[in-house]
């Protein structure tokens, strides 16, 4: 196990990068702790994968250092850093049986065949594939290929971390949950340092303790759960984290009012605003439906089962908020901002309320 | 569901049953005709049963021609799949170097056969071709045309250079349909260069390389021309394969019953190891 640092990483896929766009990674600095798991959450593109692969060796950055436990492996092989890795589809090795599968990280470094044994039961029990251990590995559906991609990730126990680059986007929905608390276990069992990449909210926040959430080649904020939800950084994490996303909305602020159109919204603070485009951040769980308020007219409603999602427009503007499920929308429904989910952006970052 | 019949059908069959009459079906009859008879000239022709069959079976001739042919195929198996293998393996995957080795690894396939054979047939010469000169300027004794051994180098040579390519083509193939992540997934496991060998690419490459292996097998059980062109299945019978043998017995001695039934056993050992080969590949595809 191993505290990983990366150290002003910033790589590019183009041979002589001069423009910030030709980095596919502008700069990442960033600890990820001994034992933790992480999940590194974030749009197609925006660099994830790059950031993992830099971590276990198969990309050497083009700038930066990265350090395991305050030692230096920028420049050692992907063996040499004892990473253990999943990938995204399958990858078996198709003439050989389950069992081999597994035990070929372990052999291919010369562990004893007692151990060998030993550690691969154990991994066969955990991935729940102790009966296929015999059979070919060709013959099985991409669910258990996958499984036993993870097996062979996870046979390792003295490895560094173990990254996992969006290892359940073809396992069928039960699955991907028993998989993952079965990830979530082995965690708290092992301790394994986890960074687990992954574009699916729902997944990065039930997997990790900290959510790292990446867009278009930076981070633009590290938080447990909670923190993303109630304190997105960035209008993005807003836009991004959460179901129906934040609402944004440009404002004027003067002191601790905030002027929407016509409307006038009380602040919980003084914004420390400096220049630049203001906006207002709501998520629709802070949206209050009632007869008071600011008048909005309901474009609809969907019913989710859990709870309803309302569509409006607030001063010609779309808004969502969320409902309780046996909640009614009012004949003259009016809308009010619960000042505790409140946030304020100057050019998409958030800035602190004063008092 | 109600099938319906309708004899109109065959009407769209007819042409390529047509053509297959007319080109395939039509001279093997004549062929199995020739293989029972017997003729002294003018179109005259008795009855000869199976003589012809027995006579064949019977020759040494026949039977050297098809071990000789035999080793032959052996060998360039033996040489091109290897060679092939490894210079797929070591080709460039991407960038300029890719148009710049398939073009160069297609060259030789697309010279015509005759072409092929005469350009190893002067190449080797001690007189004025490069390869036989220089060869000659070292001090080894190098002579196609009278030394046996020298002769089945230079014939077996020509078919490496002529078809090693086939094989890589089909390898390199078979190696740029492996997704990445194999290999990622390979060095995270720690592989060395031969698992990765063994476990990813072989498996990856195993059809293509049945392919490969059957057309040059049976291109090399077949093959005439290059040969012929350069040593005439000389010197003696050194290099003298089935089919050599087939057009001599045919052609130069005119003896139109024994070239008949040479050629029908010919056939049916082609069939027959078609056959084999066809039922392991689809044995090999049942099993996947």
């Amino acid at each position: 196990m191993a505290r990983i640092d990366v150290n002003h990483v910033r790589h590019s896929y183009l041979p002589n990068p001069r423009k910030d766009a030709d980095f596919a990674l502008k700069e990442v600095h960033h600890t990820f702790e001994d034992g933790g798991a992480y999940a590194l959450l974030g749009p197609s593109g925006c660099g994830k994968t790059t950031l993992l692969n830099i971590i276990s060796g198969l990309l050497h950055p083009s700038h930066g250092q990265l350090l395991f436990n305050g030692k230096d492996v920028t420049n050692l092989s992907t063996q040499e850093r004892n990473i253990a890795q999943v990938f995204q589809f399958p990858v078996i090795y198709d003439t050989m049986t389950v069992y081999d599968n597994l035990a070929f990280p372990l052999r291919n470094r010369d562990v004893p065949e007692a151990d060998v044994d030993r550690k691969v039961c154990e991994t066969l029990e955990m991935i729940d594939l102790a009966s296929w251990a015999k059979k070919k590995a060709r013959g099985l559906t991409a669910d258990q290929k996958q499984k036993i991609s993870l097996g062979r990730g996870l046979v390792r126990s003295d490895v560094n971390a173990i990254l996992f680059d969006e290892p359940l986007t073809v396992i069928d929905p039960h699955m991907k949950w028993v998989l993952r608390s079965q990830l979530k276990q082995l965690h708290r069992r092992f301790g394994y340092t986890m960074v687990y990449v992954t574009h699916d909210q729902t997944e990065a926040l039930t997997f990790a303790d900290q959510v790292v959430v990446m867009y278009d080649g930076g981070i633009v904020q590290i938080g447990t759960p909670a923190e993303l939800f109630e304190r997105p950084r960035h209008t993005f994490v807003g836009y991004f984290i959460g179901s129906p996303g934040m609402n944004v909305m440009p404002v004027a602020i003067d002191g601790k009012t905030a002027t929407l159109g016509s409307q006038r919204i009380e602040l919980p603070g003084a914004p420390k605003a400096g220049s630049g485009a203001i906006e207002l951040g709501i998520r629709p769980e802070y949206v209050r439906l009632g007869r008071d308020g600011m008048a909005v007219s309901i474009s609809k409603v969907e019913d989710l089962g859990r709870h309803k999602v309302v569509r409006a427009k607030l001063e010609g503007r779309d808004i969502a908020a969320v409902i309780g499920e046996d909640e009614t929308v009012p004949a003259d429904p009016k809308v009010r901002f619960d000042p505790a989910g409140i946030n304020i952006y100057a050019d998409s970052w958030r800035v602190e309320m004063g008092a | 569901m109600e099938k319906t019949w309708n004899n109109k059908a065959w009407f769209l069959v007819l042409p390529v049953l047509v053509l297959v009459a007319f080109s395939a079906v039509i001279p093997l009859m004549t062929v199995v005709n020739y293989s029972v008879q017997d003729t002294f000239g003018n179109n005259v022709f008795f009855w000869a049963g199976t003589e012809w069959f027995e006579e064949l079976l019977s020759s040494s001739r026949f039977w050297e021609a098809m071990v000789r042919n035999l080793i032959f195929s052996f060998i360039i198996l033996a040489i091109e799949v290897p060679l092939g293998i490894f210079i797929a393996l070591n080709m460039p995957k991407k960038g300029w170097g890719v148009p710049v080795c398939l073009v160069l690894m297609a060259l030789p396939l697309l010279i015509p056969w005759n072409v092929v054979g005469t350009i190893w047939q002067v190449f080797g010469r001690n007189d004025i071709g490069l390869l036989g000169y220089y060869v000659n300027a070292l001090g080894i004794d190098y002579n196609y045309v009278q030394d046996p051994f020298d002769a089945w180098v230079t014939v077996i040579v020509m078919d490496v250079w002529h078809w090693t390519s086939l094989v890589v083509l089909l390898c390199y193939a078979g190696l740029v349909s492996i997704p990445d992540a194999f290999y990622q997934a390979a060095k995270i496991d720690g592989a060395s260069r031969w698992a990765v060998f063994r476990y990813i690419q072989l498996p990856k490459m195993n059809r293509v390389l049945l392919i490969a292996v059957l057309l040059r097998f049976m291109d090399s059980f077949m093959i005439y021309t290059e040969p012929f062109v350069v040593t005439g299945g000389g010197p003696g019978n050194s290099t003298t394969f089935l089919s050599i043998d087939l057009v001599k017995t045919a052609l130069g001695q005119f003896d139109l019953g024994p070239a008949a039934a040479m050629s029908l056993v010919y056939f049916l050992i082609i069939l027959l190891l078609s056959w084999v080969f066809y039922t392991v590949m689809t044995n090999y595809d049942a099993e996947r």
